[in-house]
């Protein structure tokens, strides 16, 4: 720790920065350089353009970064988890080919892991990798595939074997889009956005080095991609920031972040708004009914105790303390948040809550509110699936029996629906 | 704002949880509920010369030792855990309290060493038979007789009410309405006029009494016609003081649910392992993590002293009691059929959770206090 004292963390990566960063820059040209001295990835292993300070000497930089107004490298979007899994399974030529494309943000990536036979049931993909001649040929149809119509690679998860139990027939690839047995189509919402694509394979190819970690190691990779995935989670927002700053490198990151954040733009609707239900219940006057009262009594009491839960939870890790209940909570009570918050803007709102658009009540924001929170439930984990893992990691109550983990894939009950 | 506790704050409350546990596991809870008092003199004491508890957050210049709110809010968690049979919520939180909002310095120094030393037990008795929370509800009249004053009038749902050596007592000036014309008094609880009498409570653990008041003497404590004050600000730290205790309780209840679903075998197997009690489980610790939040946040906004701290308190208190009784209500319903016998100590927290729902003021009561404090 000696060696990293904050001090000198600081006063290293701010003389760097005081040298080198300039606005008129270009995007990638400034970030190739950061990617070079090693602050645009100050976590990351020494041979890979990082120099392998701890975790909390990161804010640290990023506070140095912020002082000075510097771009750091291209954090949006999925490329974020495609960096992180490669760095941890990818073989040293992909980690070649792809981080350094990543950081910069030339490459743009996308999740091919859900698919419409296996939602919860990640494990249970049905997409295949067979490998003929010299190449892996991929056939099926993965879902809730976040801007794959700009993507260029894509993580994906495909059925290598169904000889063996579902987690072990499973590998992992890089694949690229751009090619003819890729389609991308966008799937509508219920509320009416179309944030999400569904991409179908029909004998796409992967070629072998495209493989990551070894055929049937799948699993483990994803999870991985999974666990930056849920770290992530809280931040979605914060990283698609873009700074207000004056200057060509500023207008190139600003670009980047609106392309990368549009298909979140409902996101604050999905959460349901807490926000606003004071300023309606005020301007519509319901705030002077007693039942409307309640409500929305209720509803604040729940949105700031899960608030507090959140703060108390992160005031534990900032500690060092290892995680308490408060730490697996955050998910299901923000659906109950969402879910209530629904409810109370629909008291609130009476009879103009059948409306939308321009007919609605703030131009249609409220419907949005309405029919975007049922999301908020499945997305990232199911609330059901979310108290298995707390009755089971947290409660320790028995592990749901399982009937599909002991046999071939292929003997495995599949759908029933379409 | 503190989000988490020091760990000074984790070693005394581990220490409570130990000392509690030992001095007070349900045999005594069951024996000590069974009689008129409610609490012994005895374990009284010891449980002040121990560890000095009731002097917790007394200022050392009254004998005290100092502490804030957020150790008292550590102290009554976990009270409400054990379900501990004295009159700690009484003395320590509500007569102590309305000493030192509404006391004068020397009034302070004469009254609150021996209550921090535990060698007085002294209460608040403000609500009356028509259960309102507030002064505005205060019909008892004070008048002024002599340089004291006379109290007429009929006081309820008093806590340790028959027991208490001092009662701190809110009475009004003859003919004032409102918040104007209230006043604190002291009387000894063997006043001359003053007739006690133990109430039949639900909730046996925390015995509440009826006092009439016939012409009885008392000291004026703070100044005359200036208690609306300092009573509101007394109701609003015992509130979250009653949310850390609702907490601790609803903490041992959900506990002793998981605990009971794990040995329970039907059907060949635990009932823990059936998915409909997984999620019950699931959903009873959000209740009572969210809850806890509420209260810890409330009790840090105290230390703080801090403005929002009326509404902070309500919210605290509204939201650990729907937590408590829920709680209660599914830990009954994961016991089964046992669950519903007296030999079964559920029931035990069950009925503190319903006297905390109510007392002080139910959730949807203090969920309006709430909102007029945020000014909605």
């Amino acid at each position: 720790m000696s060696e990293h004292s904050e001090a000198s963390v600081r006063a290293e990566v701010r003389a760097w920065l005081e040298a080198n960063w300039s606005v008129d820059c270009g995007l990638v040209a400034w970030r190739n350089k950061l990617i070079d001295s090693g602050w645009g990835v100050p976590s990351w292993p020494k041979g890979w353009f990082g120099r392998e300070l701890p975790m909390a000497l990161e804010a640290v930089v990023e506070d140095e970064f912020q002082r000075i107004g510097a771009v750091g490298v291209a954090k949006t979007g999925i490329r974020r988890l495609a960096a992180a899994t490669l760095l941890v399974h990818g073989r040293p030529a992909q980690k070649e080919k792809f981080l350094r494309r990543s950081l910069t943000g030339e490459d743009t990536w996308c999740q091919l892991f859900s698919e419409p036979g296996s939602g919860s049931d990640l494990a249970g993909a049905t997409t295949r990798a067979e490998f003929k001649g010299n190449r892996w040929v991929i056939n099926g149809q993965k879902v809730w595939t976040t801007s794959a119509h700009h993507a260029d690679w894509g993580l994906l998860l495909a059925r290598t074997d169904v000889n063996v139990p579902k987690h072990q027939g499973l590998s992992y690839f890089v694949l690229d889009i751009h090619q003819p047995g890729v389609e991308v189509r966008p799937l509508r919402q219920m509320n009416g956005h179309a944030s999400f694509n569904q991409v179908f394979f029909t004998d796409a190819e992967v070629p072998p080095e495209y493989l990551v970690s070894e055929v049937g190691r799948g699993w483990a990779v994803a999870t991985t991609t999974l666990m930056h995935e849920r770290r992530g989670a809280d931040g979605i927002r914060t990283w698609g920031m873009a700074s207000g700053g004056v200057g060509r490198i500023y207008d190139e990151e600003r670009a980047e972040i609106v392309t990368v954040m549009e298909p979140y733009k409902w996101y604050p609707q999905r959460a349901g708004r807490v926000d606003l239900i004071l300023e309606r219940a005020k301007a519509t006057g319901r705030a002077s009914d007693p039942v409307v009262r309640q409500e929305i009594a209720k509803l604040l009491t729940l949105a700031k105790a899960a608030e507090w839960t959140a703060r108390r939870a992160r005031a534990a890790q900032m500690q060092g303390k290892p995680q308490g209940p408060e730490g697996s909570l955050g998910k299901l009570a923000s659906s109950h948040v969402a879910r209530a918050a629904a409810r109370v803007h629909t008291l609130i709102s009476g009879a103009d809550a059948m409306l939308t658009g321009e007919d609605g009540a703030m131009d249609g924001l409220i419907a949005e509110i309405l029919v975007s929170v049922p999301a908020g439930s499945i997305a990232g984990g199911t609330d059901e699936i979310q108290r298995n893992i707390i009755s089971e990691r947290v409660l320790g109550m028995p592990k749901e029996p399982r009937t599909d983990n002991d046999r071939p894939f292929r003997d495995v009950p599949k759908n029933l629906v379409g | 704002m503190q989000f988490s506790f020091t760990s000074e704050q984790e070693e005394f409350r581990s220490v409570l949880r130990r000392f509690l546990g030992e001095k007070s596991p349900p045999a005594m809870v069951r024996r000590l509920m069974e009689t008129e008092a409610g609490w012994e003199r005895e374990s009284w004491r010891e449980l002040n010369q121990l560890l000095g508890l009731t002097a917790v957050h007394i200022p050392e210049a009254y004998g005290g030792q100092g502490f804030g709110p957020v150790e008292l809010c550590i102290v009554l968690e976990e009270m409400g855990h054990a379900l501990l049979c004295a009159p700690y919520f009484a003395s320590a939180v509500l007569g102590a309290t309305a000493i030192m909002n509404a006391g004068t310095e020397a009034q302070k120094r004469a009254l609150l060493p021996p209550i921090a030393a535990g060698d007085t037990v002294a209460t608040l008795a403000f609500t009356e038979p028509n259960g309102r929370w507030d002064g505005a509800g205060i019909e008892a009249t004070a008048t002024p007789a002599g340089g004291k004053y006379r109290l007429d009038g009929v006081k309820s749902f008093v806590l340790d009410g028959h027991t208490a050596d001092l009662i701190v007592v809110l009475a009004r000036s003859p003919g004032s309405t409102g918040d104007e014309g209230l006043s604190f008094f002291t009387v000894p609880g063997d006043a001359p006029g003053l007739a006690r009498r133990a109430l039949k409570v639900m909730d046996p653990t925390r015995k509440q009494a009826r006092l009439e008041f016939h012409a009885v003497e008392a000291d004026l404590l703070g100044e005359v016609g200036g208690a609306a004050a300092p009573f509101a600000k007394t109701l609003t730290q015992a509130a979250v003081c009653l949310a850390n205790e609702m907490v601790g309780g609803a903490e041992r209840l959900r506990q002793s649910a998981l605990d009971y679903a794990n040995l329970r075998v039907q059907f060949g197997r635990t009932i823990a392992s059936f998915q409909s009690m997984k999620h019950k489980q699931a959903d009873m610790l959000v209740d009572v993590e969210l809850a806890r939040s509420a209260a810890y946040y409330a009790a840090a906004a105290a230390d703080d002293d801090d403005a929002e701290l009326p509404a902070l308190a309500s919210l605290a208190k509204a939201c650990a009691s729907d937590a408590y009784m829920q709680t209660a209500i599914n830990t009954i319903q994961i016991h089964g059929g046992i669950g519903f016998t007296w030999d079964n100590d559920t029931h035990l927290w069950f009925k503190r959770a319903k006297s905390s729902e109510v007392f002080l003021g139910d959730p949807a009561y203090h969920r309006e206090l709430m909102m007029r404090a945020w000014n909605v």
